[in-house]
């Protein structure tokens, strides 16, 4: 008896003082504390009482979560009459103050004016149950589809990367033994059937045809001349969980892009294909760690190349630069550790080939560019002290003799980019006021312009502190552009038509036919988000944020089904747009077609597959017979 | 096998040391307390014996009359219940004349007697004063509640508080040091123990006391009480005793022990040489000792079967027998009109033209040896539509994929989204052609899963416009304006909590926290009956195999059988000491299994209405009831996340499948028995493979007598897959006819 003690029975009971606070609410003024005493024990054991008949109602709820509802309903079980009012969703918010010596937690109401509810737009319908069929399993294996789990948590892959020989085979965690609380048991209890090949390294690079199929029809679309599609396979690319044996491909297929494509100084491919690797380093299920000697130096020639572009004087090869020197601070951010050392790495680098004379404008935006992504303390250290020097450099061009176009355009936009990461860093590390004259001392040729965007910037910062109570980001406009497009399902009773997808419908292997449970699941919708180029005085801080935010908005969106949302960060001035587009949702099924064309019954393997799972009577099918 | 009933009724039985310490003991303090003889006095002290508790009740009763000067009504009470006028006394001395009756039957004890008697004087200053009250406020509220009080006045009996703990240790010492096939078995009384000592402590209004006691000793129990600590600590004070469920529970049922008579014996002769007479009281008045002869068990065989809230099933419980078998078509001389009964779980009778493969239970076309008479319960007779379906149901099993540990079934799971938490129960029909779903917002929905759309009948006068003779008249009663992929049905009030359809796809049942029971019409979409009988939330409800009948349980601990034609309800099951959770029809219909949150299985007999098993071994509420195919076999899952596997005819444990870790509210057998699924609140379904676990029990007579049965610790080795669902708890399971895997649940984002 008695293995381990557990943690004392509770015996807390309220406070008196919430007794006295009662009392006084209802207007009895001198309670004794004796009585105070008795009552708080009594009201004490009530509430636990209530609480565990609440909890009886969660469990027949099916729910883990403990809601107002379960308390009203053992508060009926007991005759007593529920509390009116506490309709919360989530949590119910109580608020803390204290004051007089004492401290009062208390549920606060709000006074309300009617005409602002009556003014507000009636807020969306929320969305009716809806059923979707999806596979669990095919005849005891796991298919890798959206709607399931992914094969391989993130967790696994770190641990196949540090610990190679540790890892277990793909193929058998699929057969389902294998998922976070209870790996280890099982794994050990299923070593009996397996054990042997555990214990040989894996080779992970094997796909099946599906993953060959769907990884020719990505990387087509990621770099092919249809930007619908691309977005599609750019999303895929950053939700789908079932990528990670495809992940050694799609590193080998960028960097070999990047360094063709450099050579031929074609900027549209180089910038498609920055974007896989924005997507890659999106997609939560993916460990990206071990692909990086491959991806970093891609990333970094997007940043520092000489020439990107055919004509440099004309293209806009500067917000690749950008945009790369982004995706690399990024993951400087995520990957760099103390072992590999990545961040002072590439700063030594950037560094290295900017203090370079020798060096060409580009190349110099570059560094400065990759410099400056990586924070505000970066900066300081590495850009602010050398901005005379570089002051004088951009004067000798645009002063100089004519030189050639290039350059000037070169120094122009090195000029912009010290100027819009430099000041606001200057505005928050120097003192008031801005003296022209003491900017022109410290750093040169540039430090009248500086001292001009210094004071801007400190202007924004004001204005933003203003802004600072209100929620970052405020979704404007929720426009209800639920399209629904089924067809043939009259409306129930008059109510909505259950049209609600979260995940992009997948059950591609069985769609095709009829009958199948897919059926009353209408076509996805889908989103993507693009970061349209910041704005002036972005931060590294301010893009952390924003774009944590911005993921955290993708899921909701993909979950709860988020119709065309704008969303702005900051006030007035945004500094940087996040814009989620939906997708006609009819693509989605073509998206998925890249795996298996609905078409296509020419693939052998295809039919196979079919076969298959012909075989595997379908719920439907077992339906049909009657003839 | 002798059962340490009750003090009274056990008398001649075990006519040893037990009645002399009892009555030695009520002798001593009557003796001592009653000397003044007064009415008032003789009222407060109550004898431990229990002889005279329905005399000191009626003695109450008279004092509450006269001090309310209810004098006639005193004169008839006394002439009722002939007392005398001053036969307040009488009890007393009656008592102590069996006291007295019994010391000289102690013999060599005569000794120990005496200072048990020296003892007793020394308790009985410090009782008289706390017994009072409990005594006035007993027969005060007599009126409101006179369960509780006469339950609780059993309480009002004590020794000295203080004493309590050294009595508890002092016994825990002794079973610490008896030798270890004892202790075990011995170790069983502690829980029981302890729970009443507590609650006497908080009766007699020993609030401090009763708290140290619970905090010395709360942790020595075993942990599967935990959540019924958990209640206890926070009772604290005597009126909280009063509507209490789980104190009712204590004390309304007694606790069952099973002891080896060796262990028994050394039980008693301890308590005999220490003269501990508070303890062995309470082993009197509140455990029921189920004493067996042969070996003790082991730890383990007792925890797998403990954790009930009134401990083990008697064994007398379960040797009723148990028709398992399966029913067999009614008239086998009537040929083609019965042909298609149980043609699931039958072999192909000779008009059938291709041969079925034979199913697990492989039936002979004899009638089973463990199969009830057909005509046990009466059945409702087929129509042709139920024909029709059996036809079907054959020619789709014929189709059937078998199932094992190579061959597992696909899973088809079907999410519900945007339910916002709010799904509380699914179903789906046999055929699996539609789904049902019971939400929190009282509705029911209903979806079809197949492309044929859900329509209801047309209106009354558009039927009678319709030509009755035509062949296609079923086809043409349906309205196709209201052909719609869902329906929803509107009609309770409270979230609906369970759900089922019936075997012919016709009706569907609701129960709901509003109290009621529901019928809908699937043909027209409307609510034909509620049923009232619940007064408190129905927590399940299940039609039986057959249709017809249906079982409803919930938070009022009664299952009612019910006739869809009857308003009332036809039985009755009453014997849960909690919410009855989970209820589920036997695959032959004559029998009904509930699990409850006092953590047993009980099955009852539909045609008598008795309980003839009791099962327990779970730790928690059980939430899913599944029956093998072949009748023979249960499975239940708890919310302690386990899965137990049952032998129905023996009323024996069979099987323990440990893996998931949340309760486990889905539950099915394949069509052939060979895999059970499971579903949880952990978001995994679990494959087992039932067919070895069944195979590797060996089940020989004295385990079959005894109940003592080794559970092999293979698990692991049973499971056959696990699949995790991406954050949706798996509510329900079902296999389509040809096993194929559905499992439902909503999207919790």
């Amino acid at each position: 008896m008695a293995e381990e003690r557990r943690p004392k029975q509770c015996t807390v009971v309220l406070p008196t003082e919430s007794m006295k606070a009662m009392a006084e609410s209802i207007g009895v003024g001198q309670l004794q504390e004796e009585s105070c005493a008795a009552l708080s024990e009594e009201v004490s054991y009530r509430i636990k009482e209530i609480a565990q008949d609440a909890l009886k109602f969660m469990h027949h709820g099916k729910r883990c979560k403990l809601t107002t509802s379960d308390i009203d309903y053992a508060l009926k079980l007991k005759n007593v009459e529920p509390l009116y009012g506490f309709q919360s969703q989530e949590f119910i918010p109580f608020r803390f103050a204290s004051g007089g010596g004492r401290e009062l937690h208390f549920y606060e109401e709000k006074e309300v004016d009617l005409s602002d509810i009556i003014n507000t737009p009636l807020p969306r319908v929320p969305l009716d149950v809806s059923l979707k069929a999806h596979w669990l399993s095919i005849e005891g294996v796991q298919p890798a589809i959206p709607e399931n789990p992914p094969p391989a948590p993130k967790e696994q892959q770190k641990t196949e990367s540090t610990e190679p020989l540790k890892a277990v085979k793909p193929g058998q965690e699929e057969e389902g033994s294998t998922q976070k609380g209870q790996g280890a048991t099982s794994a050990e209890a299923k070593g009996k059937k397996d054990g042997l090949m555990r214990m040989k390294p894996r080779s992970t690079h094997e796909l099946s045809v599906e993953q060959q199929l769907y990884y020719k029809e990505i990387t087509e679309a990621c770099v092919g001349s249809c930007e619908a599609k691309r977005a599609e396979a750019l999303q895929s690319i950053a939700t789908d969980p079932g990528l990670y044996q495809m992940l050694p491909r799609f590193s080998t297929f960028i960097s070999e892009g990047v360094r063709v494509n450099v050579v031929q100084n074609n900027l549209a491919l180089l910038i498609y294909l920055m974007r896989m690797v924005k997507a890659l380093m999106d997609n939560p299920t993916l460990y990206l760690e071990k692909y990086l000697h491959e991806l970093i130096p891609a990333v970094v020639t997007c940043i520092v190349s000489k020439q990107l572009c055919l004509r440099p004087d004309v293209d806009n090869h500067w917000a690749l630069r950008d945009f790369a020197a982004r995706l690399m601070a990024q993951s400087c951010k995520t990957f760099s550790t103390t072992t590999n050392n990545i961040q002072s790495r590439i700063t030594k680098t950037f560094t290295k080939s900017w203090l370079d004379d020798k060096t060409q404008w580009t190349t110099r935006y570059g560094c400065i560019a990759g410099l400056s992504e990586l924070g505000p303390d970066v900066i300081k250290t590495l850009i602010l002290p050398r901005l005379t020097v570089e002051g004088a450099r951009i004067k000798a061009v645009s002063d100089g003799p004519v030189v050639s176009n290039i350059d000037k355009i070169g120094a122009d936009h090195v000029q912009n980019l010290l100027l819009k990461h430099c000041a606001s860093v200057i505005a928050k590390a120097c003192p008031l006021p801005d003296n022209v004259e003491q900017y022109r001392a410290d750093y040169g040729y540039l430090g009248p312009m500086l001292c001009s965007h210094v004071v801007k910037a400190r202007a924004q910062a004001a204005l933003q502190a203003q802004q600072v109570n209100r929620t970052t980001l405020t979704i404007t406009q929720p426009r209800p552009t639920l399209t629904v497009s089924q067809s043939g399902i009259g409306g129930s009773g008059g109510s909505r038509t259950p049209s609600i997808i979260k995940v992009p419908s997948s059950l591609t292997l069985m769609s095709t036919r009829p009958g199948t449970p897919t059926q009353p699941s209408p076509p996805a919708t889908k989103y993507i988000v693009m970061a349209t180029s910041s704005g002036s005085s972005s931060t590294q801080q301010v893009i952390t944020r924003t774009s944590s935010s911005v993921t955290s908005t993708v899921a909701s969106a993909t979950s709860t089904l988020q119709p065309l949302v704008k969303l702005e960060s900051g006030g007035s001035r945004p500094l940087q747009k996040y814009i989620v587009v939906s997708l006609p949702s009819s693509s989605s099924l073509e998206s998925k077609s890249g795996v298996l064309p609905p078409s296509s019954s020419t693939s052998p393997i295809l039919l196979e597959a079919r076969i298959k799972v012909d075989c595997s009577d379908s719920p439907g099918a077992s339906t049909q017979s009657p003839h | 096998m002798a059962a340490v009933q009750d003090g009274q009724l056990n008398l001649e039985v075990e006519k040893d040391i037990k009645t002399e310490i009892t009555n030695d003991g009520s002798g001593n303090i009557n003796a001592n307390s009653s000397s003044p003889g007064s009415t008032s006095s003789g009222g407060k002290s109550k004898s431990p014996a229990g002889s005279g508790e329905d005399q000191q009740t009626l003695l109450a009763v008279l004092q509450f009359l006269k001090r309310n000067k209810l004098t006639e009504s005193v004169d008839i009470l006394r002439r009722e219940a002939g007392l005398s006028a001053d036969a307040d006394d009488s009890p007393v001395s009656e008592s102590a004349g069996a006291g007295s009756g019994g010391v000289p039957s102690v013999g060599a004890d005569g000794g120990d007697a005496n200072s048990l008697l020296s003892r007793v004087s020394i308790a009985t200053p410090v009782a008289p004063p706390a017994t009072a009250p409990p005594k006035v406020v007993a027969a005060s509220g007599g009126e409101d509640q006179p369960d509780v009080n006469v339950v609780l006045s059993a309480y009002s009996q004590q020794g000295d508080p203080v004493l309590y703990p050294l009595y508890y240790n002092g016994l825990k010492k002794f079973i610490e040091s008896v030798l270890d096939c004892h202790r075990a078995e011995l170790s069983q009384v502690f829980y029981p123990l302890f729970v009443h000592m507590y609650l006497e402590l908080v009766y007699n209004n020993h609030e401090n006391e009763a708290k140290q006691f619970f905090e010395k000793f709360s942790g020595d129990q075993e942990c599967y009480y935990e959540e019924d600590l958990r209640i206890l600590s926070s009772m604290s004070k005597k009126e909280h005793m009063k509507g209490n469920e789980t104190m009712l529970d204590f004390r309304t049922s007694k606790f069952v022990l099973r002891i080896s008579r060796d262990s028994y014996q050394l039980l008693k002769r301890h308590l005999q040489e220490r003269q501990n007479n508070q303890i062995w009281n309470i082993i009197q008045e509140h455990l029921y000792i189920d004493i067996f002869d042969g070996m003790p068990r082991s730890k383990s065989q007792i925890d797998a079967m403990s954790g009930s809230l009134a401990g083990e099933g008697k064994r007398d419980a379960n040797k009723a027998k148990v028709f398992y078998g399966l029913l067999k078509e009614p008239e086998i001389e009537v040929p083609l009109d019965d042909e298609d009964e149980e043609a699931e779980n039958e072999e192909g009778k000779p008009k059938k033209k291709k041969p079925k493969k034979d199913s697990m239970g492989s039936k002979s076309k004899k009638q089973d040896p463990n199969a009830p008479q057909q005509t046990r319960i009466p059945l409702p007779e087929l129509k042709d539509s139920d024909k029709l379906d059996k036809i079907m149901n054959m020619k789709e099993a014929t189709k059937k994929i078998r199932l094992g540990p190579d061959n597992l079934p696909s899973i088809c799971f079907y999410s519900f989204l945007n339910a916002y938490q709010g799904l509380t129960a699914v179903d789906f029909t046999d055929d699996s052609s539609l789904i049902a779903g019971g939400f929190a917002d009282s509705t029911v929905r209903v979806w079809s899963v197949t492309p044929k759309k859900l329509r209801r009948v047309k209106s009354a006068a558009d039927l009678s416009n319709i030509d009755k003779e035509s062949d296609d008249v079923l086809e043409r009663i349906m309205d196709e304006k209201t052909a719609s992929e869902s329906k929803i049905l509107y009609g309770h009030s409270g979230p609906v909590y369970g759900i089922s359809f019936s075997p012919d796809r016709n009706y569907l049942l609701s129960s709901s926290e509003d109290g009621t029971v529901r019928l809908w019409s699937l043909q027209t979409f409307t609510c034909l009956v509620g049923y009232k009988g619940h007064n408190y939330p129905v927590w399940d409800t299940q039609f039986s195999p057959y249709g017809y009948y249906f079982i409803s349980g919930g938070h009022d601990r009664v299952a009612r059988l019910w006739a869809t034609d009857h308003y009332q309800p036809l039985r009755m099951f009453a014997g849960h000491l909690a919410d009855i959770t989970c209820t589920l029809f036997h695959p032959n219909s004559n029998y009904v299994a509930t699990g409850s949150a006092d953590r047993t299985i009980r099955l009852w007999d539909v045609l008598t209405g008795n309980c003839v098993r009791i099962l327990t071994g779970h730790k928690g509420p059980i939430h899913s009831l599944a029956f093998s195919p072949n009748g023979k076999f249960m499975a239940s899952g708890a919310t302690d996340g386990r899965v137990l596997l049952w032998d129905v005819g023996h009323g024996l444990m069979v099987g323990e499948l440990k893996g998931h870790t949340d309760t486990i509210y889905a539950l099915k057998f394949s069509r052939d028995g060979e895999i059970l699924a499971s579903g949880s609140m952990d978001n995994t379904v679990k494959l087992w493979d039932t067919l070895k676990a069944f195979d590797d029990v060996e089940l020989d007579d004295f385990t079959a007598a005894t109940g003592h049965i080794h559970l092999p610790e293979n698990s692991q080795e049973l499971l056959l897959g696990t699949y995790m669902t991406k954050s949706t708890p798996v509510i329900h399971l079902h296999f389509t006819r040809r096993n194929l895997l559905l499992a439902a649940g909503a999207y919790n984002p």
